[in-house]
């Protein structure tokens, strides 16, 4: 069991600050998000996107942020389990919760704060007859294991950077490689689409486009699929062991929904005159996933709506305890990892 | 006043007549948000950056629409329900010449 004073469901530059927050008031925070890297949306759709509207950055990259924010919040050491959505919570007989995650990790804090922005990221499933019948018969919308592939011969669907990059790695393990994109063009870095290029040519990958699969073929498992080349009336059966559908991913509220939340938009309605809690206490929300009347999902936003929610944690975990904000220019920061940041002190010494 | 006239299907076939400024800078997936004819969160997902297709329409008016950039090409190449008359809301912004444009919004996926 994970033991932590804040959990942080979403580690987006909301969670991630939120950390810093916690961390000046000697709150110790773990993450908890569905995507394997941090950062969320800007990591995952838009790294590579500038923005222009956090203060004092006149233009940052998103990917940027997201680094300047764990270089930020680094001293105060957060905790991480990545690539596991949170999946249920159970209120304590002493307040406190246990979130569990899709893969049975167990979290345990007084406090959670839901950052969660639209949700967790889901891949996107092609519209097909038969499709939930063989998921992990055959049909898989993410590479796990590559070995599982060892040998066999897969299909892969999909137009942008992943399609690629696993035709391109899935070609020296899988006895054949299949890519069959809507389109002749692909969305992927040059040098991810020069190799497959190459690898076309040497025979490595069968490149099908524009075409789509149209059909799933197998009685318990998947045999073969069927292809349908854009403007061709025929249909192509091509055996296959594994077809991996790589449409990118769309996020979705998810199991957060069924948590007795108050939901409106999509959202989580929050108490935005005092603390971004909702309706249930301890459970805060905090970014792009919470409501109130006149919400705007801003990252600014997030990043103040974290600073109170880390007071009114504090509050409700020490609620003895006396506290006034104090300025990290006046208090330094002072990590859980033994290191000081301090602005100098002024020297004072007597000119004769 | 410079609004133009826009009618637009919702995802349950109910057709909506609204005015859209060409002042303000709005692409057609604001429109719909504006006058919320998809529930938050179920649109305009990426923000406007051709980046997930949640905003996707079909165009039924003739009108004379901007060219498709080569993200909105890509990103549509990727979608799903596509037809031939798809673009992305979020990359046709309110022109006064697009007076009149009738689309339909595609299903959530």
């Amino acid at each position: 069991m994970i033991k932590t004073d804040i959990l942080i469901i979403g580690a987006g530059p909301t969670g991630l600050f939120a950390v810093f927050e916690a961390g000046l008031l000697q709150l110790k925070c773990h993450l908890i998000d569905a995507l394997p890297q941090a950062g969320g949306q800007c990591s995952e759709i838009y790294p590579k996107k500038p923005i222009y509207d956090i203060p004092g950055f006149p233009e940052v990259l998103a990917g940027d942020l997201v680094a300047n924010l764990m270089e930020q919040t680094k001293a105060f050491q957060p905790g991480f389990t990545l690539g596991e959505r949170a999946e249920t919570i159970e209120k304590q007989e002493d307040g406190s919760f246990v979130v569990t995650t899709n893969k049975g990790t167990k979290h345990h804090a007084p406090i959670v704060a839901i950052a969660g922005g639209l949700g967790s990221f889901e891949p996107r499933k092609p519209l097909l007859q038969n499709l939930t019948k063989f998921e992990d018969n055959g049909v898989a919308y993410m590479i796990k294991d590559p070995e599982v592939y060892r040998n066999k011969k897969v299909v892969i669907a999909g137009g942008g950077d992943s399609a690629l990059d696993w035709s391109i790695f899935l070609a020296d393990i899988a006895s054949e490689v299949t890519l069959v994109h809507r389109r002749n063009e692909f969305r992927g870095a040059l040098d991810s689409v020069e190799k497959v290029q190459l690898l076309k040519n040497a025979g490595k990958i069968n490149l099908v486009t524009p075409a789509e699969i149209v059909g799933l073929i197998g009685e318990d498992t998947l045999t073969a699929v069927a292809i349908k080349k854009t403007g061709e009336e025929d249909i192509i059966t091509l055996e296959v062991d594994n077809f991996i559908a790589l449409f990118g991913l769309s996020p979705k509220l998810g199991p957060i929904a069924n948590w007795g939340l108050e939901i409106e938009k999509n959202a989580i309605k929050v108490n935005n005159a005092l603390d971004y809690q909702t309706n249930i206490p301890g459970i805060y929300a905090i970014g792009d996933v919470n409501t109130y009347p006149g919400k705007l999902k801003l990252i600014l936003c997030g990043f103040h709506e974290a600073t109170l929610m880390c007071q009114s944690a504090y509050q409700k975990i020490y609620p003895e305890k006396r506290y006034v904000m104090k300025y990290t220019t006046v208090g330094g920061v002072t990590g859980f990892d033994g290191t000081k940041k301090e602005a100098p002190k002024v020297v004072v010494k007597a000119i004769d | 006043m410079s609004d133009i006239k826009i009618k637009i299907t919702d995802r349950e076939g109910v057709l909506h007549e609204v005015d859209a400024p060409t002042d303000m800078n709005m692409n057609l997936m604001e429109i719909v948000r504006s006058y919320e004819l998809a529930p938050e969160g179920t649109i305009g997902i990426c923000g406007g950056m051709a980046m997930c297709a949640s905003c996707q329409c079909y165009v039924k008016s003739d009108h004379n629409l901007p060219e498709m950039s080569e993200d909105e090409d890509a990103m549509l190449a990727e979608a799903f329900n596509v037809e031939d008359n798809s673009r992305l809301g979020c990359q046709i912004h309110m022109t006064p010449d697009l007076d009149g444009l009738e689309v339909e919004l595609a299903p959530e996926s």
